[in-house]
């Protein structure tokens, strides 16, 4: 597999560096892949730009940090005025049409899906927005299963919200769906 | 069998090495970016039997755990610089006493506060020279999790071994990056437990009179022994003693049992060294991205070549010297204004042909940044 080198960047407490994590841990734990994730944040807890870069690979990787992602997610749009201009040619940039504006057209394939307005909709509950969005990304890319990510939600979610995660999961991958 | 992968942060790595070398006590303050070791030990130490407390400040927390370790236990801290400066006290009273123990330093921008949540390898000569007076120390390092579990492990054989604080120099990257981990099974990695004295209760137990072999049997303080434990140079019962032949003794003692193991102690690893016309010499985070250029610039050809540093101190002179004996030129990678440059200027024969590849702005350095500074001395231009 070519090496898949993802930047998620948002506001500190959407959860970018959660989601990021759950994809790499599933790639490593049910796929067998080898993947690195590292964060970039300031000292605030909440507010303030996050950004969480990962590499996923099927062989070693060293170098943790990506220059030039060929898959960019931006949740905001001071991640998105800060990072659209380091994607790879022929990449894919998704935004959130709530929360992004994007202003100029980019040499890589732009997706706008409204995560945010059919979190709120069908779900009610913006703290799923970061597993809709990781289902939008794995139905557009496939990086890794539905099923891996879903066993890691089960393994790492209280009982009582895992119902929710599925739902946010599944609705964002309908919304990739619909784009093909 | 799934249990054995782990997608973790080195952090976190690093408190499941310290479990699998036994280890029983752990008292810290928790500071950014250490604080998950605080934060998964204070979970996985009692499922274990062992204790987790959190303590009012660094000072408190190394003494805490000296103590901990006189009464017969394996123990660990963990902090950052800011905490890293307010040990070193304490940390020259572990040397002096010769009580096991392993601090961790998770590196930050320095000086003072400094930059918490960035990367830097600035505490490297602190960990040498941070606490006063004439004193040896061993301090090890690691760029990966499988590493990093074996160098924590390690760290532990160490103190034990050589009945010494032994300094874990982690930083932001490694600390906070996540990756595989397969913990290995209970027995793969072998384990030095705590060497303790066979003189039985009512016989004299002298506390400070080495073996043949340099080592010093303990008793478990509290239990059958009683003896005295000081900061002072002090006699073979632990107490205190101004007597030159005494204090000259004693602090040949503490340099020699180290500085004459440096063979025993040095871990390295070496990447395409036979033939490298120039050899980058690195640790801890700085080596994944000059690994990442070795590999890199061999696929195109280039004769380079990468000596990793696992042990910083006591610095291995010698490796150093005969692995870059042949080299045209030699490149230091780290994150600092040449803590590592200058002890390999002094390592081989011709200083002349040594150089810097740093960072000092919070940013890791990127193999980008180092292969410009290759071009430089090449003189091939950036």
């Amino acid at each position: 597999m070519e090496k898949c080198r993802i930047v998620m960047s948002g506001s500190g407490g959407q959860g970018v560096i959660t989601a990021s994590v759950i994809l790499a841990e599933a790639a490593v734990i049910f796929e067998g892949l080898i993947a690195v994730q590292s964060q970039a944040y300031g000292p605030e807890a909440r507010g303030g730009a996050a950004r969480s870069d990962v590499i996923i690979s099927d062989s070693e990787i060293h170098f943790p940090k990506v220059t030039q992602p060929n898959v960019l997610v931006c949740l905001t749009q001071t991640a998105y005025n800060k990072f659209f201009p380091i994607i790879r040619p022929g990449g894919l940039l998704l935004t959130d049409t709530r929360y992004v504006t994007t202003e100029r057209k980019v040499d890589a394939k732009q997706i706008e899906l409204p995560m945010y307005n059919q979190v709120m909709e069908k779900i009610g509950n913006p703290v799923v927005l970061n597993i809709c969005m990781l289902g939008a990304l794995i139905s557009l890319r496939n990086i890794v299963k539905p099923e891996s990510i879903l066993k890691i939600l089960e393994e790492r979610l209280p009982a009582n919200s895992i119902q929710m995660n599925r739902n946010a999961l599944e609705l964002g991958i309908s919304l990739g769906e619909n784009l093909k | 069998m799934k249990n054995q992968i782990k997608f973790v942060q080195g952090n976190e790595a690093c408190v499941e090495a310290a479990l699998y070398a036994g280890l029983d006590f752990f008292a810290g303050y928790p500071i950014t970016p250490s604080t998950e070791i605080a934060e998964h030990m204070a979970v996985r130490l009692p499922q274990i039997g062992g204790r987790f407390l959190q303590m009012e400040d660094e000072i408190a927390s190394l003494c805490a755990i000296i103590g901990a370790s006189l009464t017969g236990n394996k123990v660990m801290t963990a902090t950052s610089g800011p905490g890293f400066s307010l040990m070193q006290e304490a940390l020259g009273y572990a040397i002096m006493t010769e009580i096991p123990c392993v601090i961790v330093n998770v590196q930050r921008g320095g000086p003072s506060t400094g930059l918490p949540t960035h990367a830097s390898q600035g505490d490297i000569n602190q960990a040498r020279w941070g606490t006063h007076g004439d004193h040896a120390i061993i301090a090890l390092t690691a760029s990966n999790h499988q590493d990093l579990f074996d160098i924590t492990v390690e760290a532990f054989n160490l103190a034990e071994t050589y009945r010494t604080p032994v300094i874990l120099m982690l930083d932001e990257i490694t600390g906070h990056m996540r990756e595989r981990l397969h913990i290995p099974k209970p027995g793969k990695i072998p384990i030095v437990s705590r060497l303790k004295t066979s003189v039985k209760q009512g016989v004299d137990y002298h506390p400070y009179l080495p073996r043949e072999d340099g080592r010093l049997p303990m008793s478990d303080f509290g239990g059958i022994h009683r003896y005295n434990v000081t900061g002072l140079f002090h006699d073979m019962w632990g107490f205190p003693t101004d007597n030159p032949q005494i204090v000259h003794g004693l602090l040949r003692h503490l340099l020699d049992k180290i500085g004459n193991n440096v063979h025993l102690i040095a871990k390295y690893k070496e990447y395409y060294l036979e033939d490298a016309t120039t050899i980058l010499v690195s640790y801890g985070s700085s080596a994944r991205s000059a690994l990442h250029l070795v590999n890199n610039r061999r696929n195109r050809g280039e004769r380079l070549g990468l000596l990793e540093l696992q042990t910083l101190w006591p610095f291995p002179y010698g490796i150093v010297r005969e692995k870059c004996a042949n080299a045209r030129h030699v490149l230091v990678v780290e994150m600092n204004m040449g803590q590592i440059l200058r002890e390999v200027k002094i390592a081989v024969e011709d200083p002349e042909k040594v150089f810097l590849a740093n960072r000092i702005d919070g940013m890791f350095i990127t193999p980008t940044d180092i292969r410009n500074i290759l071009r430089l001395i090449q003189g091939k231009g950036v």
